[in-house]
């Protein structure tokens, strides 16, 4: 496959994220790149990658073959993975990765026969207190049971798009896979999706309840060694560009402070 | 222990202090502007006020260690990077969160990525780096988007770029994503995956506090750890060590997750027990007995229900036969059984081991193999030296952590809960797995 002028653009703008002569740093975010375009990381996916930072393929292979998120063979739009490490596996992952197998008739990082989803057990992902968790396209589903996994993955057949529990609207895997590179999400409402589950907030909700809080912080606490306003080198020159704005001296409190009485 | 669902006593909720986590409730706390109505960017603005030196020093006096998992001091690290070596210094942010049971810095990371964000400048600017990079686990697609968006916003409000907020220091940000190694969480490794290699760990020494990142002096610091550091510049270092311990200074955030009635975050001061979060959990779940936990992570070795009143701080659990970890409380119950809990571990270190030590690489394989046969009723008494050995042969003769903790839950799980295991070599267990599962098992 060749790749698009606009990929190219975006390679040269991952590149200049990393300091000069240090362009290999942009391999990972390259590798997501190629794998948005093709679903998976082709050979065509890395001798791009290699042309643009001038690797060798067999530099570019060792590191995509390294990484279980590039894929190596095509990869449907939706990529199931089913948290089996202790917790959730105990919990009720294990079943529900046995049964979603069965039900796709397809193993570990296989792809249903029409191509749209693919499914792998996942190690740990950071989320055992909504366990147990599975994530499309790496989007979570908490607390998940046989029967909702099952109607997860019946949506998806059925071109469906189930919302996460916690996170952004599903995309595809190419979508997500340029968010990977580095790019921000342009769906508008992405951002704002999902809000903290009631787990991530327990400990608040108890403190909120019973009204805990810590001791009181004092902002003006003097962190330096010496009296303040302590100039440093860097703002010595701010302060005098300040003085020659011709405000009025001695009552001047640094742009710093300025500031810090606006945003209170 | 306390019923399930009762209160919890007034003194188990004192141990509460929300720092970290307090904006998480706030739904839009994610957003700039928000942020900076509940304090954000005030400590960046205090800190610009202030000399990097006195900022290391102020961060060495709150006493703050790492929130990684090795618990080093952070303002040490800091102190480290050599001053005037006319090198470029970096700041690299390890935000690879994976060790089984840890799930502190993904919700961090979503619902309040400016913390991090000015955590990030405050301690650029006291290492004097001028490009920061945060490592974001690759599979964190909500905490990527949320920071990566933190970060454009920071940029229009001058917060980061050239001249941050008029001070003539400059910085730059840069978001990059992993692509699913658990490796990458160990610092070395994680520089090798930023530097676009294979994650796999360097020797040590150097250190990256002189060859980290492109060979140049880089500090790697965990989320929490960096998100702790507006909060010492704004509130000092004494408000800081009002909690903790002397020696394991200010709040924590502890995962909990497993039997317990209400899983979930809970920021308290170091040093609380395991019997006082079972308690602010809402108590075991009904018909639960705890029988194992981990302090922190899988790779921190399992203590039992005999250990409930160990002060989770970094001396007290290490004085207990364990490590603090990242405080990935993950809580057991007697309707699990150890054995299996250790062998999907070991199915995670095998996967995970980078093979760059063959120890590691080797020595987990078969340690895996061996339990797939003890879980398939198969097992023989000589099985069980044979584990030991292997961790013997393990442990410490690997160029990072990640095979030493994968000993941690066999050896104590041996330890404690050997009955178990001769349960199923003995055949008073059903076995767990069956026989076809057994493919490459030496008899």
């Amino acid at each position: 496959m060749a790749f698009s002028e606009e990929i190219r653009v975006r390679a040269k703008e991952i590149v200049s994220r990393y300091p000069d002569g240090k362009s290999r740093s942009a391999l990972l975010p390259m590798l997501h790149l190629v794998q948005s375009e093709e679903g998976y990381v082709s050979s065509a996916g890395i001798a791009f990658c290699a042309e643009t930072l001038g690797l060798t393929k067999a530099e570019v292979s060792a590191v995509a073959t390294f990484y279980t998120m590039y894929k190596r063979r095509p990869t449907g739009d939706w990529l199931v993975s089913v948290c089996t490490n202790t917790m959730c596996d105990v919990l009720g992952g294990r079943r529900v990765y046995e049964m979603l197998s069965e039900y796709l008739d397809v193993g570990h990082d296989e792809t249903t026969v029409d191509g749209k989803i693919t499914l792998e057990h996942a190690e740990c992902l950071a989320a055992c207190d909504y366990g147990p968790v599975m994530t499309v396209n790496y989007e979570f589903f908490d607390r998940v049971d046989v029967e909702t996994a099952l109607g997860i993955a019946t949506q998806l057949q059925e071109g469906k798009r189930p919302m996460p529990t916690r996170g952004a609207r599903l995309c595809t895997l190419k979508e997500i896979s340029l968010q990977l590179a580095g790019y921000a999400d342009d769906r508008a409402d992405a951002l704002a999706d999902g809000v903290a589950g009631e787990p991530t907030l327990r400990g608040n909700l108890l403190a909120e309840r019973y009204g805990v809080s810590v001791p009181d912080l004092d902002r003006d606490t003097h962190v330096g060694r010496e009296p303040e306003p302590a100039a440093t080198d860097e703002v010595v020159p701010e302060a005098n560009t300040q003085a020659s704005d011709a405000k009025p001296a001695g009552d001047t409190p640094l742009p710093a402070q300025e500031h810090l009485k606006e945003a209170k | 222990m306390s019923a399930p669902n009762s209160a919890p006593s007034k003194a188990v909720l004192a141990k509460l202090t929300p720092v970290l986590t307090k904006r998480w409730s706030t739904p839009d706390a994610w957003r700039r502007d928000t942020y900076e109505q509940l304090d954000g960017y005030l400590g960046l603005r205090k800190a610009l006020r202030t000399r990097p030196d006195e900022l290391i020093q102020l961060v060495k006096d709150s006493g703050l260690r790492g929130r990684g998992g090795a618990g080093f001091p952070t303002g040490m690290k800091w102190g480290f990077i050599p001053q005037n070596d006319g090198k470029p210094h970096y700041l690299v942010v390890n935000a690879d969160e994976g060790e089984p049971g840890t799930c502190k810095d993904l919700p961090l990371m979503t619902h309040d990525p400016h913390s991090l964000i000015e955590g990030v400048i405050i301690a650029s600017y006291a290492i004097g780096a001028h490009r920061a990079y945060i490592y974001v686990r690759g599979e964190a697609v909500n905490a990527a988007r949320r920071l990566r968006h933190a970060v454009t916003e920071a940029y229009e409000a001058g917060y980061l770029g050239k001249d941050v907020l008029g001070s003539g220091y400059d910085l730059d940000v840069y978001v990059h994503s992993g692509a699913g190694a658990y490796i990458c969480g160990e610092e070395t490794a994680l520089l090798d995956s930023l530097e676009g290699l294979r994650g796999q760990p360097r020797l040590r020494p150097p250190f990256p506090a002189t060859h980290g990142l492109y060979a140049c002096p880089t500090v790697v610091n965990n989320v929490g750890t960096i998100a702790s550091v507006p909060f010492i510049v704004l509130g000092g270092a004494d408000w800081w060590k009002s909690m903790g311990t002397e020696k394991s200074s200010g709040p924590m955030i502890y995962s909990l997750s497993g039997r317990i009635v209400y899983p979930g975050q809970y920021e308290c001061s170091m040093g609380i027990t395991l019997r006082e979060l079972i308690e602010l959990a809402g108590g075991m779940q009904p018909g639960h007995e705890l029988k194992f936990w981990t302090p922190g992570g899988s790779s921190t070795p399992l203590l039992t229900a005999d250990h409930m009143d160990v002060p989770l701080d970094f001396e007290s659990v290490a004085a207990a036969g364990s490590i603090l970890g990242t405080t990935a409380t993950q809580i057991f119950s007697d309707q699990d059984c150890p054995v299996y809990a250790t062998f999907r571990w070991l199915e995670f270190y095998h996967h995970e081991s980078c093979g760059k030590c063959t120890p590691c690489r080797e020595g987990n394989y078969w340690m895996m193999l061996t339990y797939r046969r003890i879980l398939s009723g198969q097992g023989t008494h000589e099985d069980l030296d044979t584990l030991l050995d292997t961790c013997d042969n393990i442990l410490g003769r690997a160029f990072c952590g990640l095979g030493d903790g994968a000993t941690s839950p066999v050896t104590s799980s041996l330890a404690y809960f050997k009955q178990d295991y001769l349960s199923y070599i003995e055949g008073r267990s059903a076995p767990k797995l069956s026989g076809k599962e057994l493919v490459g098992a030496h008899r």
